[in-house]
């Protein structure tokens, strides 16, 4: 390796990994796109069931995290480091909200009978099968990455707080805060496809 | 530590002495060579695997395992060849190895990564093996793991599912390290139309692990999912669609077959201007040829699902597209095949395997075609034309490209020679075994015997008798290639820094190479393949060629 480190060259390797990212939630999408072909009226009719306060309520958490993500990055690179610290415990607690939300969200369907080979929608109609059955492996593929870019910022902030993340060394914090903007932009899109549905 | 001592002798990181030394090592040629040892048993076990099927398949009825057995058996020599040998075998081997040291760099962009690549590659592994002896039996669906039956049958199918979703991981890994190299650390002097075939072919096939990949992850995960949580994302009752698990699958699976071609293409364009002493004909056709097979490959998947209820505008387009492959892979045959043209040919063992390579690798590419035409397709889809038309492509063809890229570069690997003699026998009686072995199923294919079947009519015995044997001879040659491999480490002849007079980097340094490749700064030659140089030492010292 090079005396010095190649920055540019880590940023790529991470973008080529969020590209792999973005096809693998592009495998789900496509089979959004083919059962919403099939299933229109039966997509509208579930997409009424879902909570769109929460939806948008953690909608609004996510976009803000990621601003203050963003954030973090510019006071590193300030040398601002108490900024810093705080904006990245903030971000994590707003992934932590979500995640909560998450939770009573699954939970209020869950005990409706509404889950993955429940009752209701094994012997109901099958569109909404699916537009439960793709709601949960979805929402469910996209709380785990909430999860991990929450580890990755927990790990961001470990590193500044032990003092090894510095404004001449921050390519940590700025590919933790690449999939972090990875995850929320998922959102964006996961949001709409379920919420929103016409 | 001197520059010139060998990277055996020296461990990255430093201080590491004994078995650590490898295991926690960041030295792509370790890792390089450490994959060649995992690989290389996968490969004997898979081949066994593979030659009891065919020896159960020479008499009707059952011979030595029964129809359970041989369908585990079956399932088990495709996933074990495609995931553990096919995909990852020249990348992974000697992309690791030579890919930074043609491009002069001391190693690939992430080490670390590399590492960790690599151990993905063992937990995949061994997930493979441990499904096989838990639960409730060996996974019997064929690799290619379609619905229903991977969803509802009891077998361990779900373990073996894991361990593709693991190697998938970390074949992708290597991918995005590759790219990173080649666009970071390449040597400053060395533009883009100066890198080497091989590496050029590596970089393509690293653009479609990184594509395809994930693909086949989410859909191996929503086998898991369905297995675990039975949603019905895939059951027709349940207002799922089976046909969209295909598409799902092959949308990876078949541009998986070009990340296993593409690198063998690549070996081959390295070996014959070598042996032909002669610039490749056509260096940025070959390059442009690479990248369009792979972009043109990730969009015929459909053409593995003709019969499997796609409308008639589907199955024309996919057809289409799927003849369009076959310019790029011509173009690349054309190529090597002109360039050998009035060269100055040494028929070494590396050269008489690429040979090998053109001649089964063009009867794989137009059976293919026969294939990818919708009408033939119907009479021949699902039966042992198939067979032994993927078998063409990607024994006789990545196969042999391993074997000739084994032969290559195994001087400069270990710094020492083979018997030449021992070689070529070992190569001859291969492709003679190969001939029998497959021949044979294109025929049975067309008379219309079925793929995966246990059994079959009376009428089909001698062809299948005459495959068995053709089989045994095959085997006979890879035990001797191997064996003779083998014995080169009792019997260390040196190889000199560059026994055959091979033009690019690797062939500049010691043999083998030491631990940051380049004793000094590597000098880039204007044209990768420029062989004055070569002809005139060759020349001077009296020899018709290079090769001792």
């Amino acid at each position: 390796m090079s005396s010095r480190i190649d920055e540019t060259g880590i940023k790529i390797g991470m973008w080529l990994f969020l590209y792999s990212e973005i096809i693998l939630f592009g495998g789900l999408f496509v089979l959004y796109a083919v059962y919403f072909y099939e299933y229109a009226e039966f997509f509208a009719l579930g997409g009424k069931e879902l909570d769109r306060i929460i939806g948008a309520v953690n909608t609004v958490v996510l976009l803000v995290s990621s601003f203050t993500v963003a954030a973090s990055i510019t006071a590193i690179q300030r040398d601002a480091r108490k900024q810093t610290i705080g904006l990245l415990i903030f971000s994590i607690f707003c992934g932590f909200i979500f995640l909560v939300n998450k939770y009573f969200e699954w939970g209020a369907k869950i005990h409706h009978d509404i889950y993955p080979n429940s009752d209701t929608l094994v012997n109901g109609e099958p569109g909404l099968n699916i537009f439960f059955g793709l709601y949960y492996v979805i929402t469910g593929l996209h709380g785990l990455h909430v999860i991990i870019g929450m580890v990755l910022l927990t790990i961001s902030l470990v590193l500044v707080l032990t003092g090894k993340l510095t404004s001449s060394r921050f390519v940590m914090l700025d590919n933790s805060g690449l999939y972090w903007h990875l995850v929320d932009l998922i959102w964006i899109f996961v949001f709409p496809l379920f919420y929103l549905v016409l | 530590m001197t520059a010139t001592q060998s990277f055996y002798h020296t461990s990255a990181p430093p201080g590491l002495t004994g078995v650590k030394s490898w295991l926690l090592t960041h030295d792509h040629k370790r890792l390089g060579l450490m994959y060649l040892a995992a690989i290389f048993f996968w490969f004997i076990l898979a081949t066994f695997l593979g030659l009891m099927l065919r020896t159960e398949l020479m008499t009707q009825g059952r011979t030595i395992m029964g129809p359970e057995m041989y369908n585990s058996v079956f399932t088990l020599h495709g996933v074990i060849m495609i995931f553990l040998f096919m995909i990852p075998g020249i990348p992974a081997i000697f992309g690791n190895f030579f890919l930074p040291i043609q491009l002069g760099a001391d190693d690939v962009f992430f080490p670390r990564l590399n590492l960790f690549s690599w151990y993905l590659f063992m937990l995949g592994s061994l997930f493979a093996v441990v499904s096989l002896f838990v639960g409730e039996g060996f996974p019997d669906t064929g690799w290619t793991f379609y619905v229903p039956f991977s969803v509802q049958n009891t077998a361990n199918v779900g373990m073996t599912v894991t361990a593709a979703f693991i190697l998938g991981m970390s074949s992708m890994l290597t991918g995005l390290n590759f790219v990173t190299t080649f666009h970071r650390m390449r040597d400053k002097k060395m533009g883009l139309m100066q890198i080497p075939l091989f590496t050029w072919s590596l970089y393509a096939t690293a653009w479609v692990q990184i594509l395809a990949t994930p693909v086949i992850s989410i859909t191996l995960v929503l086998v898991v999912v369905e297995r675990l949580l039975n949603i019905g994302l895939f059951d027709p009752d349940r207002g799922g669609d089976p046909l969209l698990y295909q598409h799902m699958f092959w949308m990876y699976s078949h541009p998986a077959v070009y990340i296993m071609i593409l690198p063998g293409m690549g070996v081959i364009s390295e070996i014959i201007p070598v042996f032909s002493r002669k610039s490749i004909f056509g260096y940025k056709a070959i390059v442009w040829s690479s990248m369009a097979i792979a972009i043109a490959g990730s969009l015929v998947w459909a053409h593995h699902m003709y019969t499997s209820g796609m409308s008639d505008v589907s199955v024309f387009v996919f057809s289409l597209l799927t003849f369009l492959v076959a310019i790029p892979s011509a173009v690349k045959v054309f190529s090597w095949v002109a360039t050998m043209y009035k060269g100055s040919i040494q028929l070494s063992p590396p050269l008489l395997f690429s040979l090998m390579f053109i001649y089964l690798f063009s009867v794989g590419g137009l059976t293919g075609l026969v294939l990818g035409a919708a009408g033939p397709n119907i009479h021949v889809h699902d039966t042992h034309f198939v067979v032994a038309h993927f078998h063409f492509v990607m024994f006789g063809g990545t196969g042999f490209a391993f074997f000739a890229a084994l032969h290559y570069w195994w001087p400069k690997m270990f710094g020492i020679m083979y018997s030449f003699r021992a070689a070529n026998i070992g190569a001859v009686l291969t492709a003679v075994g190969f001939i029998f072995h497959y021949v044979p199923m294109l025929i049975l294919g067309l008379q219309g015997m079925p793929r995966r079947y246990y059994d079959y009519l009376p009428q089909f015995e001698t062809g299948n008798f005459l495959a068995g044997f053709g089989g045994y001879l095959m085997v006979l040659g890879i035990v001797i290639m191997f064996v003779n491999l083998l014995r080169s480490f009792a019997k260390r002849i040196p190889a000199p820094a560059d026994p055959w007079g091979g033009t690019t980097l690797e062939w500049k340094i010691p043999s083998p190479p030491p631990l940051h490749n380049f004793p000094e700064k590597p000098e880039i030659m204007e044209f990768p393949y420029d062989f004055t140089e070569v002809v005139k030492r060759s020349e001077k010292n009296g020899m018709k060629g290079g090769v001792r």
